[in-house]
Parts: structure tokens; C-alpha cells; sequence
């Protein structure tokens, strides 16, 4: 009669101990420490996008109101409001890289130069502009390239006679409106890319270069150059994906997801527009898978161009 | 001699070139701040131009901050604060527990879990705005800090950069630690953490300032106007009508000022934290 119940009396004692042990276990503690990333994998990661393939093929009407309805959803992305966000965001993307790679590469070159006074300076005055919302600098260039033919930029325009221009109505205007506040963004963080990957370079290199002869040009093309690769292809894959996911740009300098004649609706602000202002949950999710297969299908292509595949293969 | 005055010429034109750049970066901030202490309806009428009146400039706007909207604007920066020092502290006590994890032990799946940490990495967070905003109404999270903060707590880049670190603390402590007795916890808190101080730093800043000036996730769980953060509410403001630069431009100058405060005082981990995680991996 006893037994169990000396047992009883013992066992919680022992069971805390045990778990307490097993905590601090060489096998056991690896999996603790990793847990947090697990549950917020499984939770904030693995179920959302399970749930919104899910939605993707449903025409949600309200909370118990949902008809699978196939590939409807996909089909309708044929639609000329899509199509003409695919292509503003791709132009965005593409001018975005065309400008922060050569600038940002030449200014590092440039800061990391023996001769350069105020390299410090410099380099911190470039890298402010980051510190920024996104809000606070479409505040700036959204009034800086206001209409008036008192804004800045109209005004520096007007001293070399150029006529004023209503700068956020016009689709190629805008373009280069939002590229340029993207460069303001993000010029002194490439530059700080570049900067670490130039330092990574041995000076030995330049220095039998410069004994056998090379040219400051020549030292920059076949040594700079290919030493940079890694670093450039790393910046053109962040710059794909930053560029096809933007988003709060155009909605800093429109005032919200909506511009005039779309000039400045991007993937993201149609998915926004779709699935928060009209509530169209499957059509939104569709559009955020289709853009989630556009960017991984534009970042393999430049990956193959650039020949990254090859280099693993050998 | 010949080539001493072209280097020279060569680094005054490299000079003016950097000036130049320089002052497309500095100067919105200049007429951010001119801007701030100008009526705003010079701004609808003029939009931000080079002419200024400095006589006229006053503070009147800053004073706005406290009196305008019924002291809105002092709820979205408490609510920025409190976003951003919480999402820092959690953010960077689990992912370095989670970045040691993968980078001290050998476990079974810990080469998965890996790919998985950088699969994510490269998932746009956009495409999973709708499901998470599903999610958060489901959980009751929707309004809350909690809501803004919990889905991306766990950050991949950060688990990145302090499993990078980590690679490189010596492993003589743990069998040290371990002789002496102390559990595998106690060797990560009271031994390794202490070592891992300067990631910590770097990882703080750009953690904080991620969560400072994150925009589209709290635009969609933040509804009502006091709980707003300020990059959310500064844009609430910014309607298609143009009113509000009394209190929009005082308001964007002090969303920017604690940041460039930090920056100013630590550059380097501001530097180390975005290089690390990125290109030397």
C-alpha cells in the first residue's frame, strides 16, 4: 500500500529534474536553442504560403463563402491593369540596376583611393539618405518635383529653359522620379558593398600590375573587375528582388496604391489594391505567387547569364 | 613634376566629383528641415523650392507636434519607440540563440534548418502580406504591437549574420564551461553572449532601424489612428490634397533625427552589420 505512494511523492520531483536535465543535455540543447526559429517558420512562414497557394484557386465572397474555382484567378492575370504593373515594375527593376551598380561601384573605387581627401566624410554623407522612411523621402522628391515652376526641380530646369513639367501625371517622368528617389535610397549602401568587397582585394595584385605596366584602366578591367563578381551579382539579386517588390515608394509618392492612369502601379500595389481596397483575397493571392515565380525566374536567368552556375559545377 | 600637378588635377576633379554626390545626398535633408519651419501653405503653393525667406523662418510647426490633431503625432512616436525596442530586444535574443544553435552544435537536421533560414531570406515578405493579415485577424493580434512585431521577430538575416559570428568563438569554453558544469544554457548566457557583444551591436542598430522605418506590414495591421506608427501615420497625412505640411514636415524631421543620432555615434556597426550578413558569407 505504501509503494505507490512514496513513488507518487517522488516521481513529480524526479520527472523536473529529469526535464531540467535533459534541457542542458548536449543532445537535446541544439534543438532548443534552433525552436524559435521552427515555430516562427512553421507559423508566420510555411502557413501563410500554403494558405495563400490555397487561396489562389478560391473565390473568397466572405468568411464562409469560398468556391474553388481553379485556375480562374490565374487566367484573369491576363488582364491589362496586371500586365501593366508586371511591366512598370520590370522597367523600375531594370533602371534601378542600370544606376546602382556602375555609380555606386565607381564612387567606391573612388573612395577607396589613396589620394581621396574626406574619405570618411564622404562616405557617411552617402550612406544618411538610408537612414530614412521611405516616407519621409517621398515627402522630399514628391514636393521637390512638384509642379509648381517654383520647385526645385522645375526651377533648376527653367535656368537652362526647359519648360516646367507636371512631373507625377506622366508615365515616363514618374519613372525616372521613382528611379531617382531609389538611387537617393540605396546609392550609399551599394557603395558600402563595394567598398568591403575592394578591400578584399590583395594590393599585391595592383602592385606587380603596375610593375608589368598596366594602366590605372587596365588594373580596374582585368583586376577590379572580375575580383568584384561575387559582389555584383550579390547587388543585381538583392536590386531584382528590391526592385519587384516595391511597394512603399510609390506609395509615398502617390499618396497610396492608386496613381494617375497606373503610372505608378507596381506588382505590390495591384496585389495590395486587389486583396485590401476591393477584399478579392484569391486574385490578390495569385498575384503574389505569380510574382514570387517572376522574380525567382528573373534572378535564374541573370544568375545563368552571368555564368554563377558553371562556376558551382566545376 | 609633370605628373605631381596631374595627380593633383586627378584628385581635385575626384573631389569635386564625390562634392557633387554629396550634395544630391545631404541636401533634402537641408530643405526637409527649411521646410519644417515654413507655413505649409507655402509648400502647396510653391511646393519645396530654393528661394527661401530666412526671416521668416520660425517654429511655430514644432509646436504643432504636441497641439495639432489632438497630440496624435506623440502617440505614433511612443508607438514607434515601444515597437522598436521591443522588436530589437526579442529579435535579437532569439536569433542569436538560434544563429549559435546552428553554429556551435552538430545536430541532426541542422543542415536543413540552415537551407530553410536561407530560403526564407529570399522570400519577398510581400507576397505574404495577405495570409499573414489573415493570420493576425485570426490570432487577435490585429491593432497590437504584438501583431506588428511576432511574424517577422525571427529574422533570417539576423539568424544569418550571428550564426557567421558565431563560427568563429572558441570552442575550448564550451568544454570548459561544460567541465566545470555548467548546463548548455548557462554556457550560452553567462559565457558566449558576453563574446558575441559587438554582433549584438551591429545587429541592435540595423534591427532597430529596419523596425523604425518598416512601412508596409504595420500599415495593414495598425487600423486606428493612436496606434499608429509614425512612417504609417506621417503617411496618413500625406493625402492627395496637399494639406497638412504644417505638421508633416516637423514631424518627418523628427522621425529621421534619432536615427542619424545613432548612426553619428556608431558608424562601424552600422557598416559591419549590413556587410557581414551580406557579401562575406
Amino acid at each position: 500500500m505504501s509503494q505507490p505512494l512514496v513513488e507518487a511523492t517522488i516521481k513529480p520531483d524526479l520527472g523536473r529534474r529529469r526535464l531540467k536535465k535533459l534541457f542542458a543535455t548536449q543532445k537535446a540543447a541544439p534543438y532548443l536553442f534552433v525552436l524559435p526559429f521552427v515555430l516562427s517558420v512553421l507559423i508566420f512562414f510555411l502557413y501563410p504560403i500554403i494558405s495563400t497557394v490555397i487561396m489562389s484557386f478560391q473565390q473568397i465572397d466572405g468568411p464562409g463563402d469560398v468556391t474553388f474555382i481553379g485556375l480562374k484567378n490565374y487566367r484573369y492575370l491576363l488582364n491589362s491593369h496586371f500586365l501593366n504593373a508586371v511591366w512598370i515594375t520590370t522597367k523600375y527593376t531594370f533602371w534601378t540596376i542600370l544606376v546602382l551598380i556602375p555609380l555606386p561601384l565607381l564612387l567606391a573605387v573612388l573612395l577607396n583611393s589613396k589620394m581621396t581627401i574626406g574619405k570618411n566624410f564622404f562616405r557617411s554623407a552617402f550612406f544618411m539618405p538610408a537612414l530614412t522612411s521611405v516616407i519621409v523621402a517621398g515627402l522630399f522628391f514628391r514636393l521637390a518635383f512638384g509642379e509648381q515652376d517654383t520647385a526645385i526641380v522645375n526651377s533648376i530646369l527653367g535656368v537652362f529653359g526647359v519648360k516646367s513639367s507636371v512631373w507625377l501625371q506622366d508615365a515616363d517622368k514618374s519613372m525616372l522620379v521613382m528611379v531617382i528617389l531609389a538611387t537617393w535610397r540605396w546609392l550609399g549602401v551599394n557603395i558600402i558593398y563595394f567598398l568591403s568587397g575592394l578591400q578584399g582585394i590583395p594590393t599585391e595584385l595592383y602592385e606587380s600590375a603596375s610593375i608589368d605596366g598596366a594602366s590605372e584602366f587596365e588594373q580596374f578591367r582585368y583586376i577590379t573587375l572580375p575580383s568584384l563578381k561575387p559582389v555584383i551579382l550579390f547587388v543585381i539579386t538583392i536590386s531584382i528582388y528590391g526592385g519587384y517588390s516595391m511597394f512603399a515608394e510609390s506609395f509615398a509618392l502617390w499618396g497610396g496604391a492608386r496613381s494617375p492612369g497606373e503610372i505608378g502601379m507596381t506588382i505590390v500595389c495591384y496585389l495590395y489594391q486587389e486583396g485590401f481596397n476591393n477584399n478579392n483575397l484569391g486574385l490578390g493571392s495569385a498575384i503574389g505567387i505569380a510574382l514570387l515565380f517572376l522574380v525567382m525566374a528573373v534572378n535564374m536567368a541573370q544568375l545563368w547569364a552571368s555564368g554563377f552556375f558553371k562556376k558551382e559545377a566545376n | 613634376m609633370h605628373s605631381k600637378i596631374g595627380g593633383k588635377i586627378a584628385s581635385l576633379i575626384v573631389f569635386l566629383v564625390l562634392a557633387v554626390v554629396a550634395v544630391f545626398c545631404l541636401a533634402p535633408f537641408f530643405f526637409l528641415i527649411i521646410s519644417s519651419l515654413r507655413p505649409g501653405v507655402e509648400m502647396i503653393r510653391n511646393g519645396i523650392s530654393l528661394s527661401i525667406d530666412y526671416s521668416a523662418l520660425n517654429l511655430k510647426n514644432y509646436w504643432l507636434l504636441v497641439e495639432g490633431k489632438e497630440g496624435v503625432y506623440l502617440f505614433w512616436y511612443m508607438n514607434s519607440v515601444i515597437i522598436t525596442v521591443l522588436h530589437t530586444v526579442l529579435s535579437l535574443l532569439l536569433t542569436a540563440m538560434v544563429g549559435y544553435g546552428l553554429a556551435v552544435y552538430e545536430f541532426k537536421g541542422k543542415n536543413i534548418i540552415f537551407m530553410i533560414v536561407l530560403i526564407v531570406m529570399m522570400i519577398p515578405v510581400e507576397i505574404l502580406i495577405l495570409p499573414l493579415y489573415k493570420l493576425t485577424i485570426s490570432m487577435g493580434t490585429i491593432n497590437t504591437y504584438l501583431g506588428v512585431i511576432l511574424p517577422f521577430v525571427v529574422a533570417p538575416t539576423s539568424i544569418f549574420f550571428f550564426r557567421q559570428y558565431a563560427t568563429s568563438l572558441p570552442k575550448e569554453l564550451l568544454d570548459a564551461g561544460r567541465i566545470d558544469g555548467c548546463g548548455e544554457f548557462r554556457i550560452f548566457f553567462q559565457i558566449m553572449m558576453p563574446l558575441m557583444l559587438p554582433a549584438f551591436g551591429a545587429m541592435g542598430i540595423l534591427q532597430a532601424m529596419a523596425s523604425w522605418n518598416s512601412f508596409v506590414w504595420p500599415l495593414i495591421v495598425l487600423r486606428s489612428n493612436e496606434m499608429l506608427t509614425l512612417p504609417i501615420g506621417l503617411q496618413s497625412l500625406l493625402t492627395p490634397y496637399g494639406n497638412n505640411y504644417d505638421l508633416l514636415f516637423p514631424g518627418a524631421v523628427m522621425s529621421v533625427i534619432p536615427i542619424i543620432i545613432l548612426f553619428i555615434f556608431n558608424q562601424k556597426a552600422f557598416i559591419s552589420g549590413l556587410t557581414v550578413g551580406g557579401v562575406k558569407g
